[in-house]
């Protein structure tokens, strides 16, 4: 059953992809090893930590809880895809700004969970910024000046 | 991680057929958030995944025709939880969907595989009990539907056979002057599995009393439980604080908790009480009816 590769079509921060995955790579996988993207991280690969998280079809998921095989079809967007070129979003910028990274394992996942709750409420309360990204763990910076990088975002991008 | 197949039908009745043709060796994929880590740390070892997301019949979320809710077993969570009637007429499944693991996990996981890992610690479980929600499972031998409080066997174990499937979840249309809650104790804010949960369904009649109610546990036995001798204790009577203790109390009763990790079988018990008897006045609450 080594060779029950698939070829699946998809496309990463719009470009096509053709790849032909076998069923027990993690969707992380191959991002990282076929697609040769390696923002997205594996931390826990268990769905706790969320340093893996990408959006397929709009929304954010844990790329370790999730098969390659599984997305024929769909819409993945990695945090190289956020920015054009060497540009830097508006998140990326509050993050570097406010001290809301260190060593940045955790930080692309951060910033694509934030992006994902900024489109859903433009200016979050510290409570609501809190839930949302119940689902990321950061091991170095603490989570006030994530927080905080959070609120820069959210009001550079509502201004 | 070892190797498996996968294949993804496009009907119900292709997912049967791949059910019924794999018999014991194939294992629902649905949102992913249980059976891949299970598969990875070789809990469960299916030889193939059969993906229910490209199943019309298992996406659907509609209204029943009847004033109820259709929810189809490969719905995410988020869906579930962000859905203008989940959240009007059945608010403990909302809270329990807005509950399960973070946004990533509800943006993937599903009712189909809370319900399917069979945790007694599944949040989304007690809800859908209290509600009289049931279950349609299709095989080869045909579609039948069951109450949801019936396909539970023992931890990770439903009593369906290996070769059907669930396919959608039916919530009746709320009853007047009826609504529900759930609560769950973790230790944490978010992020951690229910040391125990409480589910009340309640209604009241036009005195104020208790014209019916279902409570139902999570956490604290090898299967999701009704609370029954709570439930006896309450119906018929006039809401009070006094009556709400007692409901907490008797709700021990339908408890066989275990100890682990997260706390003993003692302090499940002593939760079970004092939640139980929260989350009555606050469904009695959500009707207008202040225990405080
Ligand atoms: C970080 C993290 C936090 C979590 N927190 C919680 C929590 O707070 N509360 C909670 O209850 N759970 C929690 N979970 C567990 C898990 O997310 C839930 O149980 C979730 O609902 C599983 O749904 P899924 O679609 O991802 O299931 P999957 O992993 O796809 O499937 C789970 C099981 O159900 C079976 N199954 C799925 N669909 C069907 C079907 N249609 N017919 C028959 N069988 C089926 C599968 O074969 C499998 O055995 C957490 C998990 C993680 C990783
Ligand atoms: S690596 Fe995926 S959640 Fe931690
Ligand atoms: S910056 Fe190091 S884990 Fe968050």
């Amino acid at each position: 059953m080594m060779s029950n590769r698939k070829l699946v079509q998809f496309t990463v921060n719009g470009n096509p992809v053709e790849v032909a995955i076998a069923p027990r790579q993690t969707l992380l996988e191959v991002i990282r090893d076929e697609v040769d993207l390696t923002g997205a991280k594996e931390g826990c690969s268990n769905g706790n930590c969320g340093s893996c998280t990408v959006e397929v079809d709009g929304v954010t998921i844990n790329s370790c809880c999730a098969l390659g095989v599984e997305m024929e079809g769909r819409t993945i967007n990695t945090i190289e895809g956020l920015a054009p070129g060497l540009d830097l979003h508006p998140i990326q910028q509050a993050f570097m700004e406010n001290g809301g990274l260190q060593c940045g394992i955790c930080t692309p996942g951060f910033i694509l969970s934030t992006d994902h709750l900024l489109k859903m409420i433009p200016n979050p309360s510290e409570e609501e910024i809190r839930l949302y990204l119940a689902g990321n763990l950061c091991r170095c910076t603490g989570y006030d000046k994530i927080v905080r990088s959070v609120q820069a975002a959210a009001s550079a991008m509502s201004s | 991680m070892r190797n498996f197949d996968y294949v993804a039908p496009t009907s119900l009745a292709e997912a049967v057929q791949a059910f019924g043709q794999a018999g014991g060796r194939a294992r629902a994929l649905a949102g992913g958030t249980d059976i891949i880590d299970q598969i990875r740390i070789g809990r469960r070892t299916p030889e193939l995944l059969i993906d229910t997301k490209r199943v019309p019949e298992m996406m659907v979320l509609e209204d029943d025709g009847a004033g109820g809710l259709r929810i189809g077993a490969g719905v995410p969570l988020s869906r579930v939880r962000d859905h203008a009637s989940v959240r009007a007429a059945y608010p403990a499944l909302a809270t329990a969907a807005g509950l399960v693991g973070a946004i990533q996990i509800q943006n993937r996981a599903t009712l189909g595989g809370n319900v399917g890992n069979a945790a007694p610690s599944g949040d989304t479980i007690p809800p859908l009990m209290v509600l009289d929600a049931t279950v349609v499972i299709a095989g080869p031998r045909g579609t039948r539907e069951e109450p949801v409080a019936n396909v539970f066997a023992g931890p990770g174990q439903l009593t369906i056979q290996p070769d059907e499937c669930l396919v959608e979840f039916r919530v009746p249309a709320p009853r007047a002057n009826t609504s529900s809650y759930y609560v769950r104790f973790i230790p944490r804010a978010e992020m951690d599995i229910a040391v125990v949960g409480v589910g009340v369904s309640m209604m009241l009649n036009g005195g104020g009393q208790v014209e019916d109610v279902s409570i139902a546990l999570a956490s604290v036995a090898p299967t999701p439980v009704a609370a029954t001798a709570a439930q006896d204790v309450l119906r018929g009577q006039t809401l009070t604080r006094e009556l709400a203790r007692e409901a907490g109390e008797r709700a021990e009763e339908a408890t066989s908790p275990i100890s682990d990790v997260r706390g003993s079988a003692d302090y499940r018990r002593e939760l079970t009480k004092v939640l139980t008897r929260r989350a009555v006045a606050a469904c009695a609450g959500q009707l207008g009816v202040s225990l405080s």
